[in-house]
C-alpha cells in the first residue's frame, strides 16, 4: 500500500513527463475502444439489417438449395409440405422461390435471380406492397445497387429470359415498379423480387418454393423431408466470420497504437531507472527493500494506466458516447463493400470491451515498467549511491 | 556475544577489498573498533583511506569480504537484504554528502518518509515530523520543495529525516563538505544538541576541520587500518 502511495506521489510530482505518458497512453486506450466498438456496432448492425431484411427467424432450404451454386438452383425448387405450409397459412413464415434468369437492360444482359414473395408478406422488411399492382406486365422490385448496376430505374421495363420446369425458355417484359434502398447487399445485388404466383405461373411451378422464411423468433424447427432448417447460427456464420477476420485486421491498427505508448513508458522506464540511481541508493539507505523499489518503479508505471483511464475517461467517455449516439458517417464507396452496413455506423461499446481494454492496458503497462527495473534487484545500496548501475 | 547494551558495534578484522581487474584493492584491513551508545565520533584520514567503506559496513549498506561487524546485536555479515533494510529502516540513520533529498517531495514528506515505511499511525508520523523539524529549525518550510532550499537548510533537512525515528545510531558521511563555514557550524551544533538530548550515537566520516573540533572521539584510518584511535572529549561515554 505504502509502494503504491509512493509510486503515485512520485508519478504525479514528475510534471509533465508523467502528463504526456498519460496523455498518449489515453489516446491509445480511447482509440482501440473507439475502434473495437466501430467493429462491435459494425457487426452488430449488419446482423440486424440482414436478420430483417433476410434471415428474419431462420430458413427451410429446399434439399437442393444451395446460393453458393448457381448450378443447383435449377433444381432447387419443390412443392411446399404441409408442416411448412402450416406456418405460411398462419402467417409464421413466407415462402420464397428463386429461379435463374437473364435480363437484357439497355442492350446488353445480365443473369439475374427472379425471387418470388407474397406482396402482402410481413416476415421480411422487404417492401413486397410495391409489387401488388394489377398491372399487367411483370412487376418487379429491385434494389438501388441492381438498378445502379443494370441502369434501370422506376418505370423501365427490361426483357427477362427464363425457364420453365419443364426446361422450355421463355421470355417477358418486366416492369421496374420500385427501387428500394436498402443497406442489405444480400437482398439486392443481381436480384428482382416479383409476386410469388406470377413466378410460379411463369414457370409452371404451382405451390412451389425454394426456401422458407420462418419469422423473427420462431421456434419452428421440426424435420420437413426434403428441406433443410437453417437457424440462425449457419447463417449469420459467414457474416460472423467475416467480421472476426475485418476484427483481427483492426486489432493489428491497435496493437500499433498500444506498442508506440508502450514504448514511451518503456523509455521513461529505462531513463528513470538510469536517472534516478542516487535516489534508490538514498530509499535503500532509508529502509526499502529491493523489491519495495522495484516494486515502487513499477507501479509508477502502472500508475501511467490508471491516470490515463481516468483522462479518458474525462474526454474519450463523452466523445465515445456522442459517437454511439450520433453514429460514424461512411463514404458513398462502401455501399460497395458488400456488406449491410448503412451510411453510419453506430459503434457499440459493452462493459466488457471497456474492461478489458482497462485490464489488458493495464497489465501491458505494468509489464512493461517492470522489464527496466529488474537492473535494480542487482543494485548494490553502495553503488547505488554513488550514482552507479551495479 | 556482544552486549548489546554498552557496545553498540563492535568490528572484528574486518576487512573489505575490491576486485580490481586482475588485482585487489583493499579498502578496509582488519579494523577492530568499538562504539558505545550516545557517541560522537569521527572516522578521519585522507581521501581512500577507507572511511565511506568503514561506514557503509556499520550502516548495513555494504558488507565486510572477511572479519565481523556487530551492529546493535546483529552480524551485518549475516543479514539478508531484508533483514538489513529493516535494520536501517528502524534503528540508524543516514545523512549524506548530497544531502539526497527526494526532489519531488515536500520537506514535511521527505522527513515522514522513513515513518511511512514503519506503518506508524498518520497522527503519530505527523507529531515526530515536526518535532523533528522543529529541532533542526525548519518547521516553517514543511511544505517547501528541496529545491526551494539552500545548501545548509537541504542538510538540515536531511538531519531531520535521519533522526525523526529517533535512531540508536546517526552514520553521516562528509555532511558539511557541500556547505559554507556558516551552514556546517549550524549543521554541526544541530548535531551536537541532538546527541545530547536524544542520546543518539553520530558516527562520522570526515576529512573536514570544522567537523572535527566537535568530535568527542577521533579515529584515524589510513589506508584501510586503524592509524589512530583516541577520546577528545572527556565526556564521550
Amino acid at each position: 500500500m505504502i509502494t503504491l502511495r509512493l509510486a503515485l506521489r512520485n508519478v504525479l510530482g514528475a510534471g509533465i513527463r508523467t502528463w504526456l505518458n498519460v496523455i498518449s497512453l489515453s489516446l491509445a486506450f480511447v482509440a482501440i475502444i473507439f475502434l473495437q466498438g466501430l467493429y462491435n456496432g459494425m457487426s452488430r448492425q449488419v446482423e440486424t439489417a440482414s436478420m430483417a431484411a433476410q434471415y428474419a427467424g431462420g430458413h427451410y432450404w429446399q434439399a437442393n438449395y444451395d446460393p453458393y451454386d448457381p448450378l443447383t438452383l435449377e433444381d432447387a425448387h419443390a412443392a411446399l409440405p404441409a408442416a411448412l405450409n402450416g406456418q405460411i397459412s398462419r402467417k409464421r413464415a413466407v415462402p420464397i422461390l428463386v429461379r435463374p434468369a437473364t435480363i437484357y437492360p439497355n442492350g446488353r444482359f445480365q443473369n439475374v435471380l427472379l425471387k418470388g414473395i407474397p406482396p402482402n408478406q410481413s416476415v421480411l422488411t422487404i417492401p413486397t406492397h410495391a409489387i401488388s399492382t394489377d398491372e399487367a406486365a411483370i412487376p418487379a422490385l429491385i434494389g438501388q445497387r441492381m438498378a445502379r448496376s443494370a441502369g434501370l430505374k422506376k418505370g423501365d421495363y427490361v426483357t427477362a429470359r427464363w425457364r420453365d420446369a419443364g426446361g422450355t425458355f421463355d421470355a417477358d417484359e418486366i416492369l421496374i415498379v420500385e427501387v428500394m434502398q436498402t443497406d442489405v447487399s444480400g437482398i439486392d445485388n443481381g436480384q428482382m423480387w416479383i409476386p410469388l404466383e406470377k413466378l410460379r405461373s411463369m414457370t409452371a411451378m404451382p405451390g412451389e418454393a425454394t426456401l422458407v422464411v420462418l419469422e423473427k423468433g420462431s421456434t419452428f424447427k421440426e424435420p420437413v423431408a426434403g428441406w433443410t432448417h437453417r437457424d440462425l447460427e449457419f447463417l449469420l456464420k459467414d457474416l460472423r466470420a467475416l467480421f472476426l477476420s475485418k476484427s483481427i485486421g483492426g486489432s493489428i491498427f491497435y496493437i500499433v497504437l498500444l506498442l508506440l505508448a508502450m514504448l514511451a513508458i518503456f523509455n521513461t522506464q529505462v531513463l528513470a531507472v538510469f536517472r534516478r540511481r542516487k535516489e534508490m541508493g538514498t530509499l535503500m539507505a532509508l529502509g526499502m527493500t529491493r523489491g519495495n523499489v522495484i516494486g515502487m518503479f513499477t507501479l509508477e508505471g502502472a500508475t501511467y494506466a490508471l491516470l490515463a483511464a481516468a483522462a479518458a475517461a474525462v474526454y474519450g467517455l463523452p466523445l465515445l458516447l456522442y459517437m454511439a449516439a450520433n453514429g460514424f458517417g461512411l463514404p458513398e464507396a462502401t455501399d460497395n463493400f458488400g456488406l449491410a452496413i448503412g451510411n453510419r455506423i453506430f459503434p457499440t461499446y459493452s462493459a466488457g470491451l471497456v474492461l478489458g481494454t482497462t485490464l489488458l492496458v493495464l497489465l501491458v503497462t505494468t509489464v512493461v515498467s517492470y522489464l527496466p527495473t529488474r537492473k535494480i534487484a542487482k543494485l548494490k545500496p553502495t553503488d547505488a549511491l554513488r550514482g552507479n548501475l551495479t | 556475544m556482544i552486549d548489546k547494551e554498552n557496545h553498540m558495534i563492535k568490528t572484528m578484522d574486518v576487512g573489505k577489498v575490491y576486485p580490481m581487474g586482475p588485482t585487489t584493492l583493499v579498502a578496509l584491513d582488519e579494523v577492530n573498533l568499538e562504539f558505545h551508545r550516545g557517541e560522537f565520533a569521527g572516522l578521519i584520514g585522507p581521501s581512500g583511506s577507507g572511511k565511506t567503506t568503514l561506514l557503509n559496513i556499520l550502516g548495513s549498506l555494504d558488507t565486510p569480504s572477511s572479519g565481523s561487524a556487530v551492529v546493535l546485536g546483529r552480524r551485518i555479515e549475516t543479514l539478508s537484504h531484508k533483514q538489513a533494510s529493516k535494520l536501517r529502516n528502524r534503528h540508524i540513520g543516514f545523512i549524506f554528502q548530497t544531502f539526497n533529498l527526494l526532489p519531488v517531495y515536500t520537506v514535511f514528506e521527505n522527513v515522514e518518509f522513513p515513518l511511512l515505511l514503519q506503518d506508524m499511525a498518520a497522527s503519530q508520523r505527523r507529531k515526530w515530523v515536526m518535532d523533528a523539524l522543529e529541532w533542526v529549525g525548519l518547521a516553517d518550510r514543511a511544505a517547501s520543495k528541496p529545491a526551494e532550499l539552500s545548501g545548509g537548510q537541504s542538510q538540515r533537512v536531511a538531519i531531520a529525516r535521519a533522526v525523526v525515528k529517533k535512531p540508536e545510531l546517526v552514520l553521516a558521511d562528509e555532511p558539511t563538505a557541500n556547505l559554507d563555514a556558516e551552514n556546517s557550524h549550524h549543521i554541526m551544533r544541530t548535531m551536537v544538541q541532538l546527541n545530547a538530548e536524544l542520546k543518539t550515537s553520530f558516527i562520522f566520516a570526515t576529512h573536514d576541520e570544522k567537523v572535527m573540533q566537535y568530535l568527542k572521539r577521533e579515529i584515524t584510518l589510513n589506508d584501510g587500518r586503524v592509524a589512530r584511535d583516541r577520546i577528545i572529549r572527556g565526556d564521550n561515554p
